[in-house]
């Protein structure tokens, strides 16, 4: 694994590997001296096109726990709001001595474009409608921290998943890793060709919840509304959100999930969110373990875990 | 350029058939038969070459005015020139826009100086590209350049009335209206073909209704005012079927494919590079058939490069920011052999028909398109089908480098290019 671009480039054991690594790592963050030697040395570029403040700390907590030099690159007020293109400003991390780039990026595509440019390993950090694998990782961490598993849990995926890139890196995660995810939406929020996807799909969210053990909720735009997506964002909410009455019908066991950020009383209501039975919180601090498990494995550190003192190559 | 040297060609298949040598003089086919004598002659050597009529494109974008950072009159007359044509039409979307008596002028006087080979200016249907309100189509068809096809090209004239009154307008001086057909709210901010891949890659989808529901209005419209419709680079199976159903009801629609639609399919998007995005999209396996099918069986009248010259740095880019568009026309003959001739759907009189004769006859293009027979005008091609090539954008006589086909390999070479008796291309080389 030189990129990780695609949750679909994933092997099974690969990203079994990515979380289990994660879990060793996020003992790091239970010490009072959150800090590994691993990257020392290593220079981490986040190159960001789209304001994402949750994910751009998140990858920088990730890469200065393993001591890495991190530069955040973002694309405002730099060259780039000049009119440099993407492959002059990756030319010039490229000269810069860049190991490691973490990109966000409103184009799908993006990431694979960056990867052509430069020689160091490119996370993909968000592109367009495309993917987020990282957001798929950390969920899949949170769900086998969770319920224990993640062979034959049932998974729906509620939203849009039209233009979800957090979608896109679930169903093809999952299904690597033996989920079974439905996907639940208005037909207009669907993919046309939805039915070649590895998941199920339902229009009915009221039929699939009392069958599932985690709920993934995810943000509906307010513009996809305008866009004539759905008439309006209470109709939407009626059918679609997660309500305390919705909530209340779901298994005991199930939990809810949010990649964030959360429009409260549109897709999920308030008190759903703050619940118990919801990690969104956890999926944050996840985030992190997971960050620093794939650059630890993309930027070939070595393990060193509590009590051990091996050497950084 | 002079007409006084007098050019035998020796030893051709005259349309893939019978060889003969052809003699050339004063812009004319003087001779045609076995062992005809030299007599002063240069002598120009087919060795059983395949000689059709001198290639048409009825859709060339040559950029200038306004765009001579990715091709000029002269490079692209050049390029079509290496690809074997002798006419191109050049479409209006330059900027300033082909929209007036002055522009189709000046675009016809660059290929005149140029000469490489004939340059008709297709005319802009409406002020500007913006289908808003008819261009002076009287005023570009009276001038020196003679507009006969008008076309919004790369926009398309969505709003129906306005087709309606163009379709209309353009029968007093015979002239055929050859619409983009994209239904605009269908394809906003559309990326790539709307299917399998769209949806994987994340990049927003063109659908083949937006193609097929403007191909069907226009049909119905031209029926019904009796005129000339032609539909520019047909993409889908289901236009292919709308064509079908037109013509059998006797609409006067005539069609073009181009040849990367003949050959390429949405899945090279899969690398994200943007050379291959185009308008309209590379669609699927299952459409390239159709259109090999229609092409074949006359449903798709010609074969039109729509060559669309960009700059590098338009095209190293992402992908949703990267312009729309590929070479064509060094391209075009070995594409159509490599998908119609070597799969036996079409032989050599069929491509001539269908590359040189027909978009003639749509362009009203008189001196182009002609039989291969004594006394009409020399517009030859000579083609070696036996060769084959890699492709390399950077030995292309464009100004530009994106070609699709780069590294691929392809069947034939254009060995000689004559434009009325006179070489533009000499032992594969430009003159």
């Amino acid at each position: 694994m030189r990129h990780l671009l695609s949750a679909g480039d994933l092997t099974r054991d690969e990203a079994l590997l990515i979380l289990d690594t994660a879990r060793e790592l996020a003992q790091v963050g239970e010490r009072s001296v959150k800090k590994l030697p691993t990257l020392r040395g290593r220079t981490v570029v986040n190159l960001f096109y789209e304001d994402s403040t949750r994910t751009r700390i998140s990858f920088e907590a990730a890469a200065k726990r393993m001591s890495a030099d991190v530069i955040n690159f973002s694309a405002r007020g730099s060259s780039v709001s000049k009119g440099e293109s993407l492959k002059d400003t990756a030319l010039t991390l490229q000269a810069m001595g860049a190991d490691g780039v973490v990109i966000r990026h409103s184009a799908s595509g993006a990431a694979r474009r960056l990867a052509e440019w430069v020689d160091g390993a490119v996370v993909n950090a968000g592109d367009g409608t495309h993917e987020h694998p990282t957001q798929a990782l950390l969920d899949a961490f949170t769900m086998r921290e969770r319920m224990g598993r993640l062979e034959g849990l049932r998974v729906a995926v509620v939203g849009d998943i039209r233009h979800s890139r957090v979608a896109r890196s679930n169903v093809l995660l999952l299904n690597t890793l033996g989920a079974e995810v439905t996907l639940v939406a208005p037909p207009t929020l669907l993919p046309v060709s939805v039915d070649a996807w590895p998941c199920e799909v339902s229009y009915d969210f009221d039929e699939v919840l009392p069958k599932s053990d985690v709920v993934m909720m995810l943000r509906v735009q307010a513009e996809r509304m305008n866009a004539s997506f759905f008439p309006s964002a209470r109709e939407y909410s009626r059918r679609y959100g997660l309500t305390a009455e919705r909530f209340a019908r779901m298994a005991d066991h199930a939990i809810v999930m949010h990649p964030g950020p959360m429009i409260r009383g549109m897709e999920i209501s308030a008190e759903v969110a703050d619940s118990a039975r919801s990690t969104v919180v956890e999926q944050v601090t996840n985030g992190v373990s997971v960050r620093m498990a794939v650059l630890y494995l993309l930027l070939g550190g070595a393990i060193q875990g509590p009590g051990h003192q091996g050497e950084t190559r | 350029m002079t007409d006084t040297v007098r050019y035998l060609i020796r030893d051709a298949r005259i349309l893939g058939g019978e060889r003969a040598d052809l003699l050339l003089a004063s812009g004319r086919i003087e001779a045609i038969g076995q062992g005809l004598s030299a007599d002063g002659a240069e002598v120009v050597e087919a060795a059983g070459a395949v000689a059709l009529p001198g290639l048409v494109d009825l859709h060339t974008h040559l950029r200038e005015p306004g765009r001579e950072d990715a091709e000029t009159v002269a490079t692209g007359s050049r390029a079509a020139a290496m690809g074997g044509y002798t006419a191109v039409f050049a479409m209006a979307n330059t900027d300033p826009v082909a929209d007036t008596a002055g522009v189709v002028e000046q675009v016809w006087r660059l290929g005149r100086e140029a000469g490489y080979c004939d340059v008709y200016p297709v005319g802009a249907v409406t002020v500007g590209l913006k289908g808003e309100q008819l261009a002076e189509l009287g005023a570009m068809a009276d001038s020196p350049a003679r507009v006969r096809v008008f076309s919004d090209d790369g926009m398309c004239v969505s709003d129906a009335l306005l087709m309606r009154r163009a379709l209309e307008y353009v029968k007093a001086f015979d002239g055929v209206i050859a619409q983009h057909a994209q239904e605009p709210r269908l394809t906003e901010g559309a990326q790539m073909n709307e299917g399998v891949v769209s949806d994987r890659l994340g990049l927003a989808g063109w659908p083949a209704v937006a193609e097929e529901a403007i191909i069907a209005r226009d049909c119905l419209l031209a029926e019904h005012v009796g005129s000339r419709l032609h539909v520019c680079h047909v993409s889908t199976k289901g236009s292919v079927q709308i064509i079908r159903w037109a013509k059998s009801r006797g609409c006067d629609v005539t069609a073009e494919v181009t040849p990367h639609h003949l050959l390429l399919t949405d899945d090279l998007a899969e690398s994200y590079d943007p050379v291959y995005k185009v308008n309209p999209p590379l669609r699927t396996a299952e459409d390239v058939q159709a259109l090999r099918e229609g092409l074949a069986d006359g449903t798709i009248d010609i074969v039109a490069t729509d060559h669309a010259p960009h700059p590098s740095e338009a095209k190293e880019t992402e992908w949703s920011q990267a312009a729309m568009g590929m070479l064509g026309l060094e391209t075009a003959l070995s594409v159509v052999q490599h998908t119609m001739v070597d799969t036996g759907l079409l032989d050599w009189a069929g491509v001539a028909q269908r590359m040189s004769a027909v978009p003639a006859r749509i362009g009203r293009a008189v001196d182009q398109g002609r039989p291969l027979a004594v006394g009409e005008p020399a517009n030859i091609t000579l083609y070696d089908p036996t060769a084959t090539r890699v492709v390399d954008p950077a030995a292309m006589a464009s100004k530009s480098r994106n070609s699709p086909y780069a590294g691929m390999t392809l069947p034939g070479r254009v060995l000689a290019t004559f434009l009325r008796g006179v070489p533009t291309v000499l032992d594969g080389k430009i003159q």
